[in-house]
Parts: structure tokens; C-alpha cells; sequence
């Protein structure tokens, strides 16, 4: 049972075969059995999620069908979820119970999901690896040995070792795509104000965007169509109307114009760079034209992501002073007080110029290159990560891990673009290898269209890690 | 080192032992370096952008609606008084 995808549990409980408690229950003891070689779970919601299971039982049966009831899911525990413990994978949060629901965790609940529980990250998100959770390091599912990315990384390895049918995790910068691609999943990257930031602990507020981790694309469009819209709570959300993400989504790519960037394959592991160049043969054989285009390079971004980012985070987590829960300071983790110095050192008077003002001016540089690019192209395709998951251990006293395991997904994010990682092969030693298709602002449906006829041409997503 | 760390850690309103300043100023160094590539790029009449959704004034309705209790606000609050966050005097004394 725990195989089924999001869309086919929804028409086996629709047509009564199978009920939520059955489902959920099958996850759960899935989790019990497997979780501790794991770790994707800072929470696991046991009692809770069997009784919004039994409510969504007789909610069904009652006529009821709204777009998620009984779907039991994994949610990142940066989403403020109403009673029950919200840590970022901090210690400084540790008994830490919001009062409120997330936006996206309301929506989720309205729609009548069943949440499973909250999955492990890097604390306060900080990192590409799940390695700086001040509760363990997640393992990858394809090789206990090696890391599962980050800082979704609880999320995706919940979708890879099949701990819940569809996870939520959040993106500031390759936070999704990344561990999406080394768990060989799918992971939708919105565009920034599709989705609601209300409610998620901030990391980089003028990046973070929440989407969906899943097995498939079909199931990603589906989850979207829940999350997206404006929120009131959160005005830098759009107010552009929410399209049908499901409508275009089988529509034939004849004539589609694929981007592609040298830069983009620059220093990129010679196993990755082989399976996108296939994967981009396989969408021209599918009726794609491919365009090389000349792309702002990919290291300046690192640079401007990294002075923004540390420059948001200083300030987002100086208002933990005012805040009056969870413990003080000095429980912040070495990562999180790193990035705080960069980021205060960076706004700190006689500096701001040289570093933030000259980031942000960067950024329109960034911003206008991708505009330029797509008036000549519908997509553009890049591998998602330069290597596939790297050892446990690989990220520790690296002060600039992040940055360059999110090389190629950095630049779109400072745009704010939307993007998908999808499954696109493996390496020898048998480790996922991701390929991201960027689309435009606001591209999610173009975006999901090519991910969903590349997906259905290939098998990739149908390969399951033994564990 | 580029970066008085003392002076950074107190801005920051952190507190570091010795190991730490020594670790950050050495890693904070390298990570400039490495931003400092920025320069190579020319902003000469570049604009700064803050924010990427084109919103601009976002209003909404002064309308009253459902907030906190006192009781869900003091929740996770461990010092509280007469139903009052306690906080530290922000005031010296002398």
C-alpha cells in the first residue's frame, strides 16, 4: 500500500478499496521499521495522525471530497503547526509548540491531509546537508553511508524510503531541488510568493519558498494546487490567479525550446554531466529543440546568494532577542552563529555598501539575464547538483558546503524563479541523479509539463532504494 | 584577519569563546574572499533590487479579526507575572 502515489491512493480511497486508517497505519509501522536507519523524523505524530485518519474515514464517507482527505504527509519542521512541537531541527526550539498553523499547514488541513509527522532538516535550515540538525544527521535511503541533502533533506529521504506518501519542505536556495535530487525524488521549487511563507521560521525572507517533495510530477501539481495562492498573512504573496497546474501538464513538447548554459556543466561530476546531456536527448526525441545560451556565471551567484542570505538570516534571528520562547542564544549551532557574524559583519556600518548594496545590485544583474534568456527560451535545464549525495561527514567545518553543492540552483532562487528536480538516472555506485528544469516566474506550468513528459518517457522514478 | 570577530560577536549579541573567534575569523576571511569576486563585475548604474515580485504598498482592509489569547500568547513562556511577559530591565540603575 505504501507504493501507491498521492493520485492513485486518492482514487483507492475515493472508491472505498482502501481507507485512510489503513493507510496511515501502513505508513506508520513503515516508519517504526525503518526510521531508525533513517532518521528522517525530528516528530513523529502517531496518536494525532491516526485520528485525523479516522475523521477523514467518516468525512469520506459522509460525501465528502476534498482535493488531500486521508493523504498522510511528511511536513518540515520549520512550518508552525498548532500544537504540536516546531523545533527547525534547533535545540534553541526545542519545547518550542506553536499557537498557530503555518498558512501552508492550514491549507493542508483544510484540504484533509493526515500528517504523519515533522521531518528533520539542517537547523533553522541552514545548510545543504540535514547533517547540522541539532537532533542527527539523516541518512540517504540509496546508501545509509551517505548524506541525504538538505536542508529538506528529512523530507526527501521520507519520499525516497517511503515514510509518507508526499512531503512539504521549503526552499531558500537548492533546499528542495538538492535533496530531491541526491534521494531521487521529484522537488518543486515555486516560484517566490506562490506559495505562503506565513507561519515557516524565516530564514532568508526575500528566498524562501515552500513546495512539494513527491514520487512523481503528477502528484507534485496536485499538492501545488493546494499550496499556491495569496495569502493575506504574507504580502509578498501574488496576486496573480492560481492556474489549473494538472491542465497542461500531458501537453506535447513539439517545439519546446530548451536552454541549455555551458556554465552550467562547468566542474559538474563527469557521471552527472552524462546522465543530463541523455536526459536532455531524451526531451529532443520527444520533439524539444535545444538552444545553447550564454548564462551570467553561476559563481557570482554563489557570492550574491551568500551575502544575502547571511545578511536575512542576522536579522531574522536577532529577533529571537525579543522573542519570549524557547532558550536563549547561546543554544544557537555553529553553523547558525556563522552565518549571523558573515551576515551582521555584511550590514555592519562601512561595510554595507562594499558587500549588501553591491549584492543586491548583482541581483538585478542576475534577474535581468534570466529575463533576457527566456525570450529566447521556454525552459532552461542544468543539473540540479554538481556531484550525487556526498558521505556522511562531508559538510562538517566546510563553511561554504551549501554554497557550492547548491552551485547551480542558486542563481534561479536569487531570481526567484520557479524549478523542478527530476529523477534522471544513477551513478554506478547506484546513487540518484537529479536533472532541474527552471522555468520563468511564475513557470510552474511549463515547468511541470516537461518534468511530467520527460518522467513518463523514463523510469527513473520507479526505482525504489532497497532498505 | 579582515573582521574585528569581538566586535561582529557583540553587534550580533553573541557570546564566543576563544576557539570560536578564532574558528569564525579564519572561516568569515575565506568567505570573503570568496565574495569579493563580486567586484570583478561591473554595477556602474545597476539599481539594487530588495525583492523580486514587483509588489509595491501591499494594503489590505484594517479589519479586526480572531488573535491569540493572552493564555496561547504566554504559552511557551516560561517567566511570566500576573498574566505579563517578564523581561529583563532594558535600564541601568545607577
Amino acid at each position: 500500500m505504501i507504493d501507491l502515489t498521492l493520485k492513485q491512493a486518492l482514487e483507492k480511497l475515493n472508491k472505498k478499496e482502501i481507507s485512510s486508517v489503513e493507510l496511515t497505519k501502513a505508513y506508520l509501522e513503515r516508519i517504526k521499521k525503518v526510521e531508525p536507519k533513517i532518521n528522517a523524523f525530528v516528530t513523529v505524530t502517531e496518536k494525532e495522525a491516526l485520528k485525523n485518519a479516522e475523521h477523514a474515514d467518516k468525512t469520506r464517507a459522509a460525501g465528502s471530497s476534498l482535493p488531500l482527505l486521508g493523504i498522510p504527509l511528511s511536513i518540515k519542521d520549520n512550518f508552525s503547526t498548532k500544537g504540536i512541537k516546531t523545533t527547525a531541527s534547533s535545540k534553541l526550539l526545542e519545547n518550542y509548540i506553536p499557537p498557530y498553523d503555518a498558512t501552508v499547514v492550514k491549507k493542508l488541513n483544510e484540504a484533509g491531509m493526515v500528517m504523519l509527522g515533522k521531518t528533520n532538516m539542517d537547523a533553522w535550515a541552514h545548510g545543504s546537508s540535514t547533517e547540522t540538525s541539532d537532533y542527527g544527521a539523516t541518512r540517504n535511503p540509496w546508501n545509509t553511508d551517505h548524506l541525504p541533502g538538505g536542508s529538506s533533506g528529512g523530507a526527501a529521504a521520507s519520499i525516497a524510503a517511503d515514510l509518507a506518501i508526499a512531503a512539504i519542505g521549503s526552499e531558500t536556495a537548492g533546499s528542495i531541488r538538492q535533496p530531491a535530487s541526491w534521494c531521487g525524488v521529484v522537488g518543486l521549487k515555486p516560484t517566490y510568493g506562490r506559495v505562503s511563507r506565513y507561519g515557516v521560521v524565516a530564514m532568508g525572507s526575500s528566498l524562501d519558498s515552500p513546495g512539494p517533495i513527491t514520487k512523481n510530477v503528477e502528484d507534485s501539481a496536485l499538492l501545488l494546487q493546494v499550496l499556491a495562492g495569496q495569502d493575506p498573512h504574507d504580502a509578498t504573496t501574488s496576486p496573480s490567479k492560481v492556474p489549473d497546474y494538472l491542465k497542461n501538464i500531458n501537453n506535447k513538447i513539439n517545439g519546446l525550446k530548451i536552454g541549455v548554459s555551458d556554465d552550467y556543466f562547468e566542474g559538474v561530476d563527469g557521471e552527472v554531466k552524462a546522465k543530463i546531456e541523455n536526459a536532455i536527448k531524451v526531451l529532443e526525441k520527444l520533439g524539444a529543440t535545444v538552444k545553447r545560451i550564454k548564462l551570467f556565471s553561476p559563481k557570482y551567484s554563489i557570492a550574491v546568494y551568500t551575502i544575502i542570505q547571511r545578511a536575512e538570516v542576522s536579522s531574522n534571528l536577532a529577533r529571537l532577542d525579543g522573542i519570549r520562547y524557547g532558550h536563549n542564544r547561546s543554544y544557537l549551532g555553529e553553523e547558525a552563529k556563522r552565518r549571523i557574524m558573515l551576515g551582521t559583519y555584511a550590514l555592519s556600518s562601512g561595510y554595507y555598501d562594499q558587500y549588501y548594496n553591491k549584492a543586491l545590485k548583482v541581483r538585478t544583474i542576475i534577474i535581468d539575464d534570466f529575463k533576457k534568456a527566456f525570450h529566447e527560451v521556454d525552459v532552461i535545464i542544468a543539473p540540479t547538483s554538481p556531484t550525487t549525495a556526498l558521505p556522511i561527514g562531508a559538510s562538517e567545518g566546510q563553511a561554504m558546503f551549501g554554497e557550492l553543492a547548491d552551485l547551480l540552483v542558486e542563481p534561479s532562487s536569487i531570481a526567484g524563479l520557479s524549478g523542478i528536480n527530476v529523477p534522471a538516472g544513477f551513478s554506478k555506485k547506484g546513487l540518484p541523479i537529479g536533472m532541474d528544469i527552471i522555468g520563468p516566474q511564475f513557470g510552474e506550468e511549463i515547468v511541470l509539463n516537461v518534468a511530467h513528459i520527460y518522467e513518463q518517457a523514463t523510469e527513473w522514478h520507479k526505482q525504489k532504494p532497497k532498505i | 584577519m579582515k573582521i574585528d570577530v569581538k566586535h561582529i560577536a557583540t553587534l550580533a549579541n553573541l557570546t564566543l569563546n576563544d576557539d570560536e573567534i578564532e574558528l569564525y575569523g579564519s572561516q568569515l576571511d575565506s568567505t570573503l574572499e570568496y565574495i569579493e569576486q563580486l567586484n570583478e563585475v561591473d554595477t556602474k548604474n545597476v539599481e539594487p533590487t530588495s525583492q523580486v515580485t514587483g509588489l509595491e504598498n501591499v494594503l489590505r482592509e484594517d479589519i479586526a479579526a480572531e488573535s491569540l489569547t493572552q493564555e496561547q500568547a504566554l504559552s511557551n513562556n516560561s517567566e511570566t507575572h500576573n498574566g505579563l511577559f517578564k523581561v529583563k530591565g532594558i535600564l541601568d540603575n545607577d
